[in-house]
């Protein structure tokens, strides 16, 4: 049997221009105009193209997550030396003493 | 004179340990050899000074983790990033004495079939300047086949080994998942990424596999090899079973020159004694690319979250956190990590999780069950790898899609968790055409064997006709 979970439009436009920003968002990436405009297209194609996994009724079959049958790892916990602490600081963009700087999770004009 | 384009790493481990020539003037020829050459080819993103010594040079994915030396995994997001730590593969080549020659381009996070999506600029092929190398290792196997290294570490999501190897006449192996440590690798999609050898002789790749195998501590998703690693000496393929899929003479795509490589390659493991027969791969041929191209991207979404402009890369300045995050990772990630992370972010979002991710998870399932019964009748699966020779630059990078068939044969057996070996198996069009063979789970061996075999009855000359 040929199931299909997935709603199609029919016109080939799997993703509107609402989505991709909502999207966007929830990926945290500040799209431009011209890249949201871009990505909804090229979205929607390759969304067009992968649709055809709803093709196969499956609901009998367990998925995969992983090729190999581990389940799990155990190991000892045993305390090592960690990565001096200038060097895990090494890269950070914006250090202050010991810590990652990074701006405010607020802005000044926003009250809590 | 050290003939770079020729010397194969165990000709140069001969050297070295007969005194005939040292670890640093190895070193120091691949280094004079790219001055020379990789204006033109662009494998190296840049070259590194020779620290070991006892073993032979290497070339490594910049994917790679090595302390001290700039990583970038071709993006900008991760310029000027210096690891404070080795990836376990690079503190396994130095231990074996092996120096570094440099790190080499990749596609922007491994994601991409021509190096195109690097953000420093497309490698180019040895063959053919005007050609891409393939992708996303073309750094790699562009410098061994350009005699700029001896042998090289690429990683493999979907065939980011295999299919460059292909394009420009290596042997490359994307080993079983599990066997190789991902610890220090910039992920992309775990359940899929492998690191693995690329090299001109299928010794010198089975040489390099038995240095960087086996478990690892710090990745536990390793495994012990059940069987050593043995470098294959064999010229028959008496009672070896190898399986073509049906589907492939139906691919739409495969070039009549491809085509063509590919019978000669078969007829060639014939005359060596092997048996040759149909298998049925229908839903890898199939759903291969659908259920591929769901798992990477969302796999990757969650991978490539990690980029927030807090702890490392160049971080764009702005008011909030959020902004900062936002505005750092729009700057920073070039256009196909941005599709990938979009589409894997949509399949795991709240109302199509079932429908994309977990669909496709349930397709993989079907995809091991339907390689395990080809690989119950026969030991080894051989297709082309790639379905076309390598492209002029520029002809794909604008239609993703048309980027994304590059993988068709090499992504099902990946999804599949097997070791897959691309030898070269002649040429089309003056251009290096590449077989792949898939062998069962920790079915290295057989594939070094047969590939080995193969390699000296085909006998493909590994340097670009150009270059000789």
């Amino acid at each position: 049997m040929v199931v299909s979970t997935i709603e199609s439009e029919g016109s080939g436009m799997a993703i509107d221009r609402e989505t991709v920003l909502h999207v966007a968002r929830l990926a945290r990436l500040d799209l431009t105009e011209s890249e949201a405009d871009r990505l909804t297209l090229e979205l929607g194609a390759i969304l067009d193209a992968v649709s055809k996994v709803a093709e196969l009724d499956l609901a009998d079959v367990p998925p995969t997550s992983h090729p190999l049958d581990l389940v799990n790892i155990w190991a000892d916990d045993e305390p090592r030396p960690s990565l001096p602490l200038d060097d895990v600081l090494a890269n950070a963009p914006a250090r202050e003493g010991n810590l990652f700087r990074v701006p405010p999770s607020h802005g000044a004009e926003v009250s809590a | 004179m050290i003939d770079t384009l020729r010397l194969t790493a165990e000709e140069g481990l001969g050297l070295i340990e007969s005194r005939q020539v040292s670890s640093a003037e190895l070193h120091a020829a691949y280094v004079a050899a790219a001055a020379e050459r990789d204006e033109e080819i662009h494998a190296y993103l840049r070259l590194c000074e020779a620290t070991e010594t006892g073993g032979v040079p290497i070339a490594l994915k910049d994917v790679i983790s090595t302390r001290g030396i700039e990583t970038t995994a071709g993006s900008k997001i991760l310029a000027g990033y210096v690891p404070v730590f080795d990836s376990t593969v690079a503190a396994r080549c130095k231990a074996a004495g092996m120096p570094i020659i440099g790190k080499t381009n990749t596609d922007e996070f491994a994601m991409g079939s021509s190096t195109e999506n690097s953000a420093y600029g497309p490698s180019r092929n040895p063959w053919d300047p005007t050609r891409v190398p393939g992708g996303s290792g073309g750094g790699t196997a562009a410098a061994v086949s350009g005699g700029l290294a001896p042998w090289g570490l690429g990683s493999d999501t979907g065939g980011s080994i295999k299919q460059p190897s292909a394009l420009c006449g290596n042997v490359g192996l994307r080993p079983t998942y599990g066997t190789v440590s991902r610890f220090g690798i910039v992920a992309f999609a775990s359940s899929l990424d492998q690191i693995g050898p690329v090299a001109k002789t299928v010794r010198d790749v089975a040489l390099l596999y038995s240095i960087i195998a086996g478990r690892d501590v710090n990745d536990s998703t390793t495994v012990e090899l059940p069987e050593a690693v043995e470098l294959p000496t064999n010229e028959s393929l008496a009672g070896v079973r190898i399986g073509i899929p049906k589907q492939v003479w139906d691919l739409a795509g495969i070039e009549p020159g491809v085509r063509a490589s590919f019978e000669g390659a078969v007829e060639t493991a014939r005359a060596l004694g092997a048996e040759i027969g149909d298998c049925d791969l229908p839903l890898s041929f199939d759903y291969g690319m659908a259920c591929y191209y769901l798992i990477a991207p969302a796999e990757a979404s969650s991978n490539l979250a990690r980029y927030d402009g807090v702890r490392y890369g160049p971080r764009v300045d702005a008011p909030t956190y959020r902004e900062m995050v936002e505005q750092t990772r729009d700057a920073g990630f070039g256009d196909e990590p941005k599709r990938r992370i979009m589409l894997g972010t949509y399949a795991l979002s709240a109302g199509y999780y079932d429908a994309y991710y977990g669909q496709a998870q349930r397709v993989r399932t079907l995809l091991i069950r339907e390689h395990r019964a080809a690989l119950e009748q026969f030991d080894l699966i051989a297709t082309p790898t790639s379905p076309t020779v390598a492209f002029p630059i520029g002809e794909r990078a604008a239609d993703p899609l048309a980027m994304y068939a590059c993988d068709v044969m090499t992504i099902p057996s990946c999804l599949a968790g097997l070791p897959g070996l691309n030898i070269p198996s002649g040429r089309s069009e003056g251009l290096p055409v590449g077989l792949q063979l898939i062998g069962s789970q920790f079915g290295e061996n057989a594939l070094f064997r047969a590939g080995h075999a193969l390699e000296r009855a085909i006998g493909f000359d590994t340097v670009p006709e150009r270059l000789r």
